[in-house]
């Protein structure tokens, strides 16, 4: 078993009556691919809300390697080296492609607070934001503006924003949400290599090609509670998962 | 034709002149939110300083540099004592703004008296020249070339500089720029900081052109500001160069054709957008 990177202890949240999330424990190995599954209202978001710092749990602790994070701030944990997408596109729709890669850069290369120097003076935040663009197939719309890209291609933006803050573990949720068809093979492509540069990802998705393809380990969530863990193997024929995920169905990962 | 060239003319610099309050009242509510009722205060503020300083040394450059600093210093008092506690309360932020448009109007009513005092143009600035019909007060061509300056040079920073990229992500989305990891309280202090300078400068320009100051001038000249944003499109730069250039020639028409309504004017023509064209004239709004 590798390092473990991300951990939770018994997280709980509650909103109002609801608990969403209810006493979680999860360890996320460092360089695997961990892909959370669960039915519609499971808790997954909520969930990684926890884990990136954007909720605060009503009980129990989030560590990242061993150290207690529950207190810090969304901010904080992005310097600890806690990348997160969101669910819904998040770019800057009036900047140019190249221009939101470069903010988020220049946030990781910590320029300082120079003010009114060209941002064009800063060679290594260029050319870091130009090796992004190109590691996520956007290199040749960099000068549009992000509103003019397609919604693929604005979730590859958003992607390539993230990796900018060089994060060692990366919180996806469904970053193929609403793309086209022959845009999802593209992103399978993408995610892998962003694995196999020694990135941790944790993802949230539906798409069962995806989770196949990618994933190295499967938590279970249902109703807010931990269900299951393991291998895509494993998980599929594990009968609690049936029951509770496909509602007594075969659940297809393996096949 | 003359008249119509020198009515054209003054319309410009007048619009040149709210510019200056314009463009930053708009920044400070595209990029914080802010809906700033004491920016004519500042802009009174710098008419006085200006005043002050220029009656008792004579001295333009120095003037207009104190009144630019005093409207930065006020700037920077403003927002970390009072206006950031209260971002994102809209209902907050008009009671503290309003209070200090209060509190600052008596302060200049308590230093430099309710009177009205006189303020004279610096001599290589008075004058007139006469061209081809024309009337052209050199004042008013000085106001044209600092409007055209700050514009160029604000959109120069806006658009090529680190910090006027953060500014303009700000404006669209402040929160997210945080997620980035960039803290945007601190650019929210300097902005609103230089916001307060360019009030602090439009009123020191003021003071000469109009040739008297009184402390209801603050109030008065942050109306026309604030149509301008309305019909400029909220929180955008470019958006207020032209709402400005447009009310300032509005004016200057109606002032002249109409002088009847001339007041009023304004008011109706912000009315207007509103009604038919909430995203402005220009359709430059920034969406929040």
């Amino acid at each position: 078993m590798g390092e473990i990177l991300l951990r939770t202890e018994d997280i709980s949240i509650q909103f109002g009556a609801l608990k969403a999330v209810n006493k979680v424990s999860i360890s996320i190995e460092e360089n695997k691919f961990t892909t959370i599954l669960g039915p519609n209202g499971a808790g997954k978001t909520t969930f990684f809300n926890l884990l990136s710092g954007l909720y605060k749990p009503t009980e129990g602790k989030v560590f990242f390697r061993d150290k207690d994070i529950t207190g810090q701030t969304p901010q904080e944990r992005i310097k600890e080296g806690i990348g997160r997408s969101f669910q819904l596109t998040n770019v800057f729709p009036k900047l140019t492609v190249r221009e939101n890669v470069r903010l988020a850069a220049q946030s990781a290369a910590n320029v300082g607070f120079r003010l009114f120097k060209s941002y064009k003076s800063y060679a290594e935040v260029n050319a870091r934001s130009d090796e992004l663009l190109e590691q996520v197939l956007l290199h040749d719309k960099a000068p549009l503006r992000a509103s003019e890209l397609t919604h693929g291609e604005q979730r590859k933006l958003e992607l390539a924003m993230v990796l900018a803050l060089e994060p060692e573990v990366l919180l996806l949720d469904e970053p193929t949400a609403g793309m086209s068809v022959e845009e999802v093979p593209v992103m399978i492509d993408l995610l892998r290599q962003i694995k196999e540069k020694g990135t941790t990802i944790v993802l949230i998705e539906h798409k069962m090609n995806m989770v196949k393809a990618l994933s190295d380990k499967l938590i279970i969530m249902v109703n807010g509670e931990f269900l299951c863990e393991g291998d895509p193997e494993e998980v599929s024929r594990n009968p609690e998962v049936m029951e509770a995920y496909l509602g007594g169905g075969v659940v297809n990962v393996t096949a | 034709m003359g008249n119509i060239v020198t009515l054209l003319f003054n319309g410009i610099s007048e619009g040149c002149l709210i510019f200056l309050m314009a463009s930053s009242l708009s920044v400070v509510l595209g990029l914080m939110g802010v809906v700033n009722f004491a920016h004519g205060t500042l802009f009174l503020w710098g008419g006085y300083v200006y005043a002050w300083i220029y009656n008792w040394t004579g001295n333009w450059p120095l003037s207009i540099l104190a009144a630019v600093t005093v409207g930065f210093g006020l700037g920077i008092l403003f927002e970390k004592i009072f206006i950031s506690r209260v971002y994102g309360n809209m209902s907050a932020q008009i009671m503290v703004t309003l209070g200090l448009q209060i509190v600052f109007t008596e302060l200049c009513r308590v230093f430099w008296g309710a009177q009205q005092i006189t303020v004279a143009r610096p001599s290589f600035l008075s004058g007139v020249s006469n061209f081809a019909g024309i009337t052209i007060v050199h004042y008013r061509l000085f106001l044209i070339v600092v409007g055209v300056v700050v514009t160029v040079g604000g959109q120069l920073v806006l658009t090529k500089t680190r910090v006027g990229m953060i500014i303009r992500a700000g404006v669209q989305n402040s929160e997210m720029v945080d997620s980035l990891g960039i803290n945007i309280k601190r650019y929210f202090t300097i902005v609103f900081a230089i916001a307060a300078a360019l009030a602090g400068l439009g009123g020191a320009l003021y003071s000469p052109l109009n040739g008297t100051l009184n402390s209801n001038m603050g109030a008065a000249n942050q109306l026309l500001a604030f149509i301008v944003v309305v019909i400029g499109g909220m929180g955008s730069f470019i958006g207020s160069a032209l709402g400005s250039l447009f009310l300032g020639i509005m004016v200057a028409v109606i002032g002249w054709v109409l002088p009847d309504i001339s007041l009023v004017a304004p008011v109706l023509m912000m009315a207007l957008v509103l009604i038919f064209k909430p995203k402005g004239l220009f359709g430059l709004a920034v969406r929040k």
